[in-house]
């Protein structure tokens, strides 16, 4: 059996835990921001498995949903997109 | 007082277990010792040497030697061969040899005083026993034997402990059953 | 009164490892170690461990395995050699930073090339830098009794550091010697439950090693550092504990022999000392004033214990069996630097290199050095202080 002890003078240890939003809302860094079509959308999921930071969800009634919370406008939806359904577009509007 | 002890003999005839099993007789008798082999990678066949150390006191020294207070051929062929001679006996020392011969060629033994010259025919008590494993008899038990009966470093009864407690007691019986008869058989042959 | 039997040195660990009941052991096998984890195998097949034997297709791997059983909160052992440590070399840093409590024993050989299966110290003191508590045995008996309080030691909360304990290949390795093994229940209620700081075993999100800032990896040196100052205290207080329960007491970091009375002191690690020993009994005998210390723990390095055994010595001879290609032995820069925090005035010191890779060196050759160098000193022909290697083929 094993017991967890703390070192008497609570030393640093290289430990991470993972906390909600330990960055803040991601969103904040984009610069570009993806748009998606939904018409031209296949729901073929390229975009939503090939997401960095996992803020995209496809479902079939709607298509490719972007979550603009954390998405941080790198573009990899766009370049991965088979049917050219997604465009970037600036931030500070069209 | 220390002992230093060389076992020579051939790979795979069991020089290092002797060594050790002499090492744990000398533990009964509240004594010390160390037992080891020649440092290097082991090789069945050739001409190699166990070590051994045996005192009344803590033995501190580590070093290899090649002058010895006893030793012990397992392999009479190593006479002949000239190997036997590279090693050194003490003055007062003690060669034990399996051998079947009477007489030693004394120009085929290093010495450094007077030593005496003990045999015991170790691999036909071996072959009589059916100690024999891989088509080898084996004497190093046996030889174990002898040099109680020629130096009482340690006592029969004490080898035989160790040789049972090394075996265990199913193997082991027949190896101290060798060690009695190696014990009575020893013969002293010649002051050299 | 614990049971006295024969045994070699590998075999000696293998039976601490045993008493210590760990619940991994992983190791790949290599010259001349490779006996130990053999007879750890052997005890698990007969059912008198219960540890589980993962086998690995490398040393890198063999502490990895360790390394992973261990953070989920398993008492670990391994064993290594020479290149089979090399190998393993990086996950050595990663245990002492992360640190968890792992036990390794390092059963020394020279590194290659050429290839070279006989001892010196060159494997064991190339980590000096890695994080980890190191002790060296001088025999058999001594390496069962590190062994078993290597665990104790790492498993200090204000420790938690991995531990090494070296012994060397074949000179004490396979060499059997009288050995006490101690009653198994005694050693168990006092080694106590596996402790460490921390355990992921996916009962809480919990990440290892992420990237860190500069300032808080600082800290964590820092931190070790901190912990092998502590370790210090720890080993003597385990060296009295396990004194009084099984009767052996080596007297901490350093062992000393003839030392209070001293001109002239020789300092060495491992077997070999036995040897320097015989010298000095001689030397004594001829009325030359000399003791002999031997360094037990590499790491923490005892340099303030040292120094107050040495403070008076007119003189010093260091014996290394490695070299630093370049500089010197390895502990002797590190007395060098250690003493000059102490003092502004070296003793008369030399330092020898020698028993490189096996080379068998005797108590007469110990002799020899101890007694060129006094009469030298007395006769005040030393005219500077050196480094020199005996028995070299020039």
């Amino acid at each position: 059996m094993v017991k967890v002890v703390k070192p008497p003078r609570n030393d640093k240890l290289p430990l991470t835990r993972p906390v909600i939003g330990v960055a803040g809302k991601t969103g904040l860094w984009r610069n570009m921001k993806p748009l998606v079509n939904n018409v031209k959308c296949t729901r073929c999921y390229q975009c939503e498995i090939y997401c960095p930071v996992n803020a995209i969800n496809v479902e079939p009634e709607t298509g490719a949903m972007i979550n603009y919370d954390y998405c941080k406008g790198c573009g990899l939806c766009m370049d991965v997109c088979p049917s050219g359904a997604i465009t970037m577009i600036p931030e500070t509007g069209e | 007082m220390l002992y230093e002890i060389i076992f020579l003999g051939r790979g795979g005839q069991g020089g290092v277990t002797a060594s050790n099993i002499l090492v744990q007789a000398a533990i009964y008798e509240n004594k010390y010792g160390q037992g080891f082999p020649f440092f290097g990678a082991e090789r069945r066949g050739a001409p190699v040497a166990a070590y051994a150390r045996i005192s009344d006191k803590p033995i501190l020294r580590h070093g290899m030697f090649n002058e010895a207070d006893i030793l012990v051929i397992l392999d009479d062929s190593l006479i002949k061969l000239g190997i036997v001679k590279k090693y050194t006996v003490r003055d007062n020392g003690t060669l034990i040899i399996n051998t079947p011969e009477k007489t030693i060629p004394r120009d085929q033994v290093s010495t450094r005083g007077k030593i005496n010259v003990y045999a015991v025919n170790a691999t036909m008590i071996a072959r009589e026993l059916g100690l024999i494993v891989a088509g080898w008899p084996l004497v190093n038990t046996p030889m174990l034997g002898a040099l109680s009966a020629a130096t009482r470093l340690v006592s029969l009864e004490n080898i035989e402990k160790a040789t049972l407690y090394y075996f265990g007691s199913k193997l082991g019986a027949k190896n101290v059953e060798a060690i009695k008869r190696a014990y009575m058989e020893t013969m002293y042959l010649s002051e050299v | 009164m614990g049971l006295r039997v024969a045994l070699t040195g590998n075999h000696a660990v293998a039976y601490a490892v045993k008493l210590a009941d760990p619940d991994v052991i992983a190791a790949y096998p290599i010259t001349p170690q490779t006996s130990i984890v053999e007879k750890l195998a052997e005890l698990i097949d007969k059912g008198e461990l219960r540890a589980r034997m993962i086998r690995v297709e490398s040393e890198h791997s063999a502490l990895a395995a360790c390394f992973g059983a261990a953070v989920a909160g398993a008492r670990t052992f391994t064993a290594t050699s020479s290149q089979g440590l090399l190998y393993m070399h990086e996950f050595v840093h990663w245990v002492s930073r992360a640190r968890i409590p792992v036990v390794m024993a390092i059963v020394s050989r020279t590194i290659n090339t050429p290839w070279n299966i006989w001892p010196d110290h060159s494997d064991f003191v190339d980590q000096r830098d890695a994080g980890w508590v190191m002790s060296y045995a001088m025999d058999s008996q001594e390496a069962f009794d590190l062994t078993l309080q290597a665990f104790k030691v790492s498993e200090d909360p204000s420790v938690y550091l991995p531990v090494m304990v070296g012994l060397e290949g074949f000179i004490i390795g396979h060499t059997a010697m009288p050995v006490e093994i101690p009653d198994e229940n005694i050693v168990k209620e006092w080694l106590g439950e596996r402790r460490q700081p921390y355990v992921i075993d996916g009962s809480e999100p919990l990440g290892l090693g992420g990237l860190t800032f500069p300032e808080d990896t600082e800290d964590m040196f820092y931190h070790i550092q901190e912990a092998m100052n502590n370790a210090k205290n720890v080993i003597k207080k385990v060296d009295e504990e396990y004194g009084k329960l099984f009767g052996r007491k080596y007297g901490g970091l350093v062992s000393c022999y003839n030392c209070i009375d001293a001109k002239y002191i020789a300092i060495s690690m491992g077997a070999w000392s036995g040897d320097l020993v015989e010298a000095v009994d001689k030397l004594r005998e001829e009325g030359y004033p000399v003791g002999a210390l031997r360094i037990r723990y590499y790491r923490p390095f005892p340099a303030e214990d040292i120094w107050e055994i040495v403070r008076n010595a007119k003189g010093i001879v260091v014996f290394d069996r490695a070299i630093s290609f370049g500089a010197w032995g390895q502990i002797y820069t590190d007395l060098v630097a250690g003493f000059s925090l102490y003092t502004n005035k070296l003793p008369q010191m030399a330092n020898i290199v020698a028993g490189i890779a096996g080379v068998n060196v005797i108590s007469e050759d110990f002799y020899g050095i101890l007694k060129s160098f006094i009469d030298k000193s007395e006769s005040g022909t030393l005219e500077r202080n050196y480094f020199a290697w005996i028995k070299v083929r020039r």
